[in-house]
């Protein structure tokens, strides 16, 4: 079988490539932290979650000085808490669930984005270091009031 | 080689009618899902066309219309006429035609119940279709129909195959027929878990005789078959691209062998890549997202080797032609055959399509582009142009080759190309724009109370190229319905473009690269390895409880 010595050279340098891609994607998971929801966090109880921290509720509270846990709600087509205010350079637990059907939530300006089922309870983590104002958006289509889901998060100075 | 083998295979007309009648009904409804399109892109520019013109009840109505015309019904009626075709055209033979209008009954049956459910707003559930958004029966046992036309196409192009092979013993398949075989062999695999899902959970669910469902193990099965069906669609394109393209630019496919073995990585390598979907799913484990997202990568590959073999092709005819130069046989090649600009300026954005894919891959990468408008960014121009444009290319010389009528007009298919290549690459541009500052994917953005003034820019090369888009729609269709009616009958009907190899392998073409079985098996393997413990998870954790809702 004959195959053109450009076209080999050419497979193999695409090939190359890919390889820099994965192990670049790989040292940013690993050494840095950026990572995907995974499968631990579905099912995680909160801890000491009853009373006002209600685990079917939504709300707010500190751990520890900038330290949060947010036990968030989504339905059809509102979010609960829909404002969270926090110090700038505060680490927020979220802990997200749905009363309903799929949502998703993103986080402007974060890395914060995770689909959120009926089920499953959605854990992300993001320390937020700049002050000002983080729309979240419901992104994935829930009905007819879909693009009326959001919220924000005001980090504050 | 005898004189009867050489000699074109003239097809009766009732065959001709088939393949006629899948490519028409695709083309009708990708008109109707073009114009929603349209409204759609306007409605991100704040412009609400719905009131105003009231064929759907709102955007999420227009958006499952839009979709579910555009890439279930158009993509899958017009390749089943085109496989069909050329599996027939290059073995010179009839289809079994009894079983290609049952086929055509059963898809059109599906078809028409899909429209009934999408028209009336009882399925406003876009074309994913993720429980536990419940739609109206007739769309999960519509669609299932046309998925079974699928696999009745399988069973014909596949027992035409072996017959052929009985028949010339010790020769290779010729390529069309290779390749729409290799395509639906693929396609008849990848389908099996959406089958399932659509007729084992979802049609008795909206019958109400199960009472609920799994979110995630509905997703998983819908992924499953979710992105090989992508390549259902590009496979096509490539065939042309490959195997009959080189041909209408004077030149000759490059590399044979290379051709062949792309098709067959494709059955494998297109099945167990479905979580690079469902990488911010919560509860599927991130080691699996990992070794999916590997898998996506080595996908690229095939790609990869299309990409050098088939420029190649065109660099012969465009030196064949007289081109000099390092980049002189470009100009020389036939730039004013509408079938070729189409395929040639679809190729020039797929490039971009396959990098921008690429991106939403890229594993963690996909925590900024996840279900944000540059998702569709990057789809419009794989699907929405290396696909929809190629198949327009084709039908550029198909449909006057079966129905024995010029093509209205060459100048205007070859206008038409150009503006849908510069509407896409606006309103691509403006989508994918819009996505990277965190615009949502599917979502009526103009009555978005959260709208970011940094939108409003990127939104309004949506709605431009969008608008560009539908004027090149308009013509196509103008000139396809004049070719049909009212062009006058051609002297001497249109030939088959069908490409010769550079090279003649002949005995030094390995014998693997004409079978289907190993690959087949390597794909049945791969999708194993990929799967398997994460479905195990998911059916021993299966509750199927969570009930239907239609907020719509």
């Amino acid at each position: 079988m004959h195959i053109d010595r450009y076209e080999r050279n050419w497979i193999r340098f695409a090939g190359g490539l890919l390889v820099v891609f994965v192990a670049a994607l790989t040292v940013a998971a690993v050494f840095l932290g950026v990572r995907l929801p995974g499968i631990a966090e579905q099912t995680i109880p909160i801890a000491q979650a009853g009373g006002e921290y209600d685990i079917n509720k939504g709300w707010i509270r500190e751990l520890a000085p900038r330290r949060y846990e947010v036990n968030m709600r989504a339905r059809v087509w509102s979010f609960e808490p829909r404002e969270i205010r926090i110090p700038a350079g505060s680490t927020v637990t979220f802990y997200i669930h749905s009363d309903d059907i799929t949502h998703g939530i993103k986080i402007q300006n974060t890395t914060v984005s995770t689909m959120i089922f009926p089920g499953h309870v959605a854990k992300v983590t993001y320390t937020f270091d700049k002050p000002g104002e983080y729309v979240f958006v419901c992104h994935e289509y829930c009905g007819a009031g879909h693009h009326f889901m959001s919220g924000r998060v005001i980090v504050e100075e | 080689m005898s004189l009867a083998a050489i000699k074109q295979y003239e097809m009766p007309r009732s065959e001709r009618n088939l393949y006629l009648s899948f490519i028409l009904i695709g083309f009708a409804h990708l008109m109707v899902g073009l114009f929603l399109g349209f409204m759609q892109g306007m409605q991100h520019a704040g412009i609400d066309l719905y009131r105003v013109i009231p064929i759907v009840r709102h955007y999420y109505q227009g958006l499952t219309i839009h979709g579910v015309f555009n890439v279930l019904v158009f993509t899958t009626f017009f390749i089943a006429g085109f496989l069909l075709f050329v599996t027939s055209t290059s073995l010179k033979k009839p289809i079994n035609l009894r079983l290609g209008w049952i086929t055509f009954c059963v898809m059109t049956i599906g078809l028409l119940l899909t429209d009934y459910a999408v028209f009336t707003n009882q399925a406003s559930v876009l074309y994913t279709a993720y429980s536990p958004l419940e739609a109206h029966w007739t769309f999960y046992l519509g669609l299932a129909l046309v998925v079974v036309g699928t696999w009745l196409q399988l069973l014909i192009v596949g027992r035409m195959v072996l017959q052929w092979r009985k028949e010339n013993p010790g020769q290779r398949t010729p390529l069309l027929a290779f390749g729409a075989l290799a395509t639906l062999l693929m396609w008849g695999l990848a389908s099996i878990p959406l089958a399932v899902l659509f007729v084992g959970i979802l049609l008795p669910w909206s019958l109400d005789l199960i009472p609920g469902v799994d979110v995630l193990f509905n997703r998983t099965l819908f992924w499953m078959s979710g992105h090989p069906l992508v390549y259902f669609w590009l496979l096509p394109a490539y065939l042309s691209w490959y195997f009959m393209l080189p041909k209408q630019v004077g030149g000759k496919l490059f590399s044979e062998p290379l051709a062949r073995l792309a098709f067959l990585l494709f059955i494998p390598l297109s099945l167990p890549v479905g979580f690079h979907h469902q990488y911010v799913d919560p509860g599927v484990a991130e080691g699996y997202k990992y070794i999916h997202f590997i898998l996506t990568f080595a996908v690229f590959m095939p790609s990869v080797m299309t990409a050098f073999t088939v420029l190649a092709s065109l660099e012969t005819g465009g030196r064949a032609r007289g081109g000099k130069g390092l980049l002189g046989w470009v100009t020389k090649l036939p730039w004013n055959d509408p079938s070729v600009t189409a395929q040639l300026l679809a190729m020039v954005l797929f490039a971009l399509g396959g990098i921008s894919g690429l991106i939403n891959a890229s594993y963690n990468m996909n925590l900024v582009v996840h279900n944000t408008l540059f998702v569709p960014g990057h789809f419009h121009l794989t699907v929405g142009t290396a696909v929809a444009m190629t198949f327009m290319g084709i039908v550029y010389w198909l449909v006057p080759h079966l129905t024995g009528r010029r093509l209205f007009s060459a100048k205007m298919g070859v206008v038409q190309a150009w503006l849908w290549f510069i509407g896409m690459t606006i309103m691509s541009r403006g989508m994918s724009w819009a996505g990277m500052l965190g615009a949502p994917r599917r979502t009526a953005l103009g009555s978005a109370p959260y709208f970011m003034d940094e939108w409003v820019l990127p939104s309004w090369f949506t709605a431009i190229g969008g608008v560009i888009l539908t004027i090149s729609g308009f013509l196509f269709f103008i000139n396809m319905l004049a070719s049909l009616w009212l062009a006058p009958k051609a002297e001497k009907q249109v030939e088959v473009p069908v490409a010769e190899p550079l090279i003649d392998e002949g005995e030094k073409m390995p014998a693997w690269l004409d079978r289907y079985t190993v690959w087949a098996g390597a794909a049945v393997l791969l999708v194993a390895i990929a799967y398997t413990p994460a479905l195990v998870k998911l059916i021993s954790d299966l509750s199927m409880t969570v009930p239907g809702l239609k907020p719509y």
